[in-house]
């Protein structure tokens, strides 16, 4: 296990120097330094050009600004944004508080529906139920977030009224931040229709995120079952006389539930990259609208940081996940 | 009866199937994957004859139709079936010249990304060591990247615009290809006929792409319908966040872009395109489903 675990945890170093060559060439590619960068339109002389490239060490060799940018990265240092003049690192530790829970609900939407669909299908292989979870999976997958979106808020939104259009709570709410989670903060703040607002706001987002790994979810776990309950010791236990109840929810469920909890811990990169398009729909003041609008207004560095926070995050709860797999399937250990 | 059958067993007996034949009986029983090569052959005619069946322009402003409703609602009428948008150009004609948009998109996207992926691939599984570690781990990096923020880093690098969109979401889905390719590489690589052709004194690259290439295609093949379809959703997301194509390029996405003005007063400037992207990506994924269940059986659940 010792083994295993140092050989999966000496992997990412390469796979973040990697994200943060990434991060660090991405600065060096957008058109203009980063003094004409944060010059913008305004121009500046040669002279005061060279010397503030001079004086931000970027007359360096690229190895060597590398070295740099890899230390002040380490140091948890990802540069001030062009247009707030803030560090990246504070921008994002305020909204990303938006994004996790935002996230956390969809995947808790993905996996309360997910998980009991695809094992009532595989138990009722071939019949409506079955076919019809599968063709929501895949439509479910085949829909685009934006377009998801889009037909959500002009039901419930537009049409019905159910839901509001933006934000994460109405502007007759005021409280402090506790945890950042709208949904904790409102019942914090006893006051009345807060926690009833938080989740009206939250809902239809939630359900937008977690479609896609909703339908995941749903396929793997349809196939891990069957898998399992193809398997001989699941006959022995039928043949020993236990009842289906026990047969499923025991034997079978346990070791078809080792692929699924990886297939959830892999949905972070699905998750954030559909955040982008999900909040940028429903006004979501959370890290993946920050993007958009950091590119829009050329806030280079901000991408830059934001890009480098967000692969690192993925990487790490990959490597979560990589070492839970560990964990839960013993045979994998020996490799 | 029986003299009518009997010589048509022997004509099957006499001449094997090829092997798309066989893919393509496999996939007729497959009411999904049928339904999606209709649709798609549907957007296909769509697009080779846009000029033909287009009742105007995708882009001519009619200035006294400004969010003109459809044809079957209150105020719509033929001149302009699916209605206006808000600068008065035909939606229907717009959704027509995107389905040509959306399958040149998918094509280039496709080709380009599986081109350096079968590269990256060929190479890692036949020089194993230093090259397959450095090309493995650089598409893990890339992989750890949400893939629709690796567009968006690629396209503040070109700057916007189609073009620059589709190379952006094309390096996106190269990992994915490198992978299978190496995958499929390796495990031809342990068989009998690689050896055979390489005692018979095979040169590297005639081993690469003769012999061995041709017995991955399937797996590509899959993957390719598949991200045919996902290559159409990233472009409109592009478009959509106003990264991808610019207006008035009638592209699905980009029509979508201010589509929340307009949720409320004329929801059918934002339905329709939507309804145009959704079925033409998931007759993609059928169709894909189908192939994959086609070409490897095994798979099948």
């Amino acid at each position: 296990m010792l083994r295993f675990l140092f050989t999966r945890l000496s992997l990412i170093v390469p796979t973040f120097l990697g994200i943060v060559f990434i991060a660090f060439i991405l600065i060096h590619l957008v058109p203009g330094d980063p003094v004409e960068v944060r010059m913008g339109e305004r121009g500046i002389a040669p002279a005061r050009h060279a010397q503030l490239l001079h004086e931000m060490g970027l007359d360096r060799p690229l190895y060597a600004q590398f070295a740099s940018y890899v230390g002040e990265v380490l140091h948890g240092d990802l540069g001030t944004s062009l247009i707030t003049h803030r560090p990246v690192l504070d921008e994002f530790l305020d909204l990303f508080p938006a994004t996790l829970e935002l996230a956390i609900y969809a995947t808790l939407f993905a996996v309360l529906i997910g998980l009991p669909a695809g094992m009532l299908a595989a138990m009722r292989r071939g019949s409506a139920f079955d076919h019809v979870v599968m063709g929501v999976s895949v439509s479910g997958s085949s829909l685009p977030i934006f377009v998801w979106g889009l037909l959500l808020i002009l039901t419930f939104s537009v049409n019905l009224h159910w839901t509001p259009v933006s934000g994460r709570i109405d502007l007759d709410y005021d409280f402090d931040t506790v945890t950042g989670f709208m949904t904790i903060d409102s019942l914090l703040s006893d006051q009345e229709g807060a926690f009833a607002s938080a989740l009206g706001h939250l809902i239809l987002p939630a359900i937008v995120l977690g479609t896609i790994p909703l339908a995941i979810i749903a396929r793997m776990t349809r196939s891990a079952m069957l898998e399992v309950l193809g398997e001989d010791y699941i006959r022995t236990a039928r043949a020993k006389g236990l009842g289906s109840f026990r047969v499923i929810a025991i034997h079978a469920l346990r070791n078809a539930m080792i692929p699924v909890v990886t297939v959830i811990g892999l949905q972070v990169g699905t998750l954030m990259g559909g955040a982008i398009l999900t909040e940028t729909i429903f006004s979501w003041p959370g890290v993946g609208k920050w993007l958009v609008e950091s590119i829009r207004r050329r806030d280079y560095p901000a991408l830059q940081g934001g890009m480098l926070l967000i692969a690192s995050l993925v990487m790490a709860v990959n490597l979560l996940v990589d070492l839970l797999y560990g964990v839960l399937n013993p045979r994998i250990r020996r490799r | 009866m029986a003299e009518e059958a009997l010589p048509r067993t022997e004509a099957a007996i006499a001449r094997p199937l090829s092997p798309a034949g066989e893919v393509w009986l496999f996939m007729r029983k497959d009411a999904g994957a049928m339904a999606g090569l209709a649709v798609i052959a549907f957007v296909l005619l769509c697009a080779v004859l846009a000029e033909a069946i287009a009742p105007h322009s995708p882009i001519e402003q009619f200035r006294d139709h400004f969010l003109q409703p459809p044809v079957w609602q209150k105020g719509g009428s033929w001149e302009f079936p699916f209605g206006t948008d808000d600068v008065g150009r035909c939606i229907l004609s717009r959704l027509i010249y995107g389905a040509r948009l959306s399958l040149v998109i998918g094509t280039i996207v496709v080709t380009l990304s599986l081109a350096l992926g079968i590269a990256f691939g060929l190479v890692s599984g036949f020089f194993r060591g230093l090259p397959d570690i450095a090309i493995m781990r650089f598409m893990d990096i890339l992989l750890t990247v949400p893939s629709l923020l690796l567009a968006i880093v690629v396209v503040a690098i070109l700057g916007p615009g189609l073009p620059n969109a589709m190379i952006a979401i094309a390096i996106t889905y190269v990992p994915h290809y490198a992978r299978l390719a190496r995958a499929s590489v390796l495990t031809e690589l342990s068989k009998d006929y690689v050896v055979a052709s390489r005692v018979a004194g095979a040169g590297t690259l005639r081993l690469m792409l003769a012999t061995v290439l041709p017995n991955c295609v399937a797996p590509l093949v899959v993957q390719a319908t598949l991200s045919f379809g996902s290559a159409i959703i990233d472009a409109a997301a592009l478009g959509f966040l106003g990264l991808g194509a610019r207006a008035p390029t009638p592209e699905w996405g980009t029509m979508l872009a201010d589509a929340l003005k307009f949720l409320e007063s004329a929801p059918w400037v934002v339905i329709l395109p939507c309804v145009a992207i959704f079925v033409t990506v998931l007759a993609f994924t059928l169709m894909g489903n189908g192939l994959r269940d086609a070409l490897d059986p095994k798979l099948k659940h």
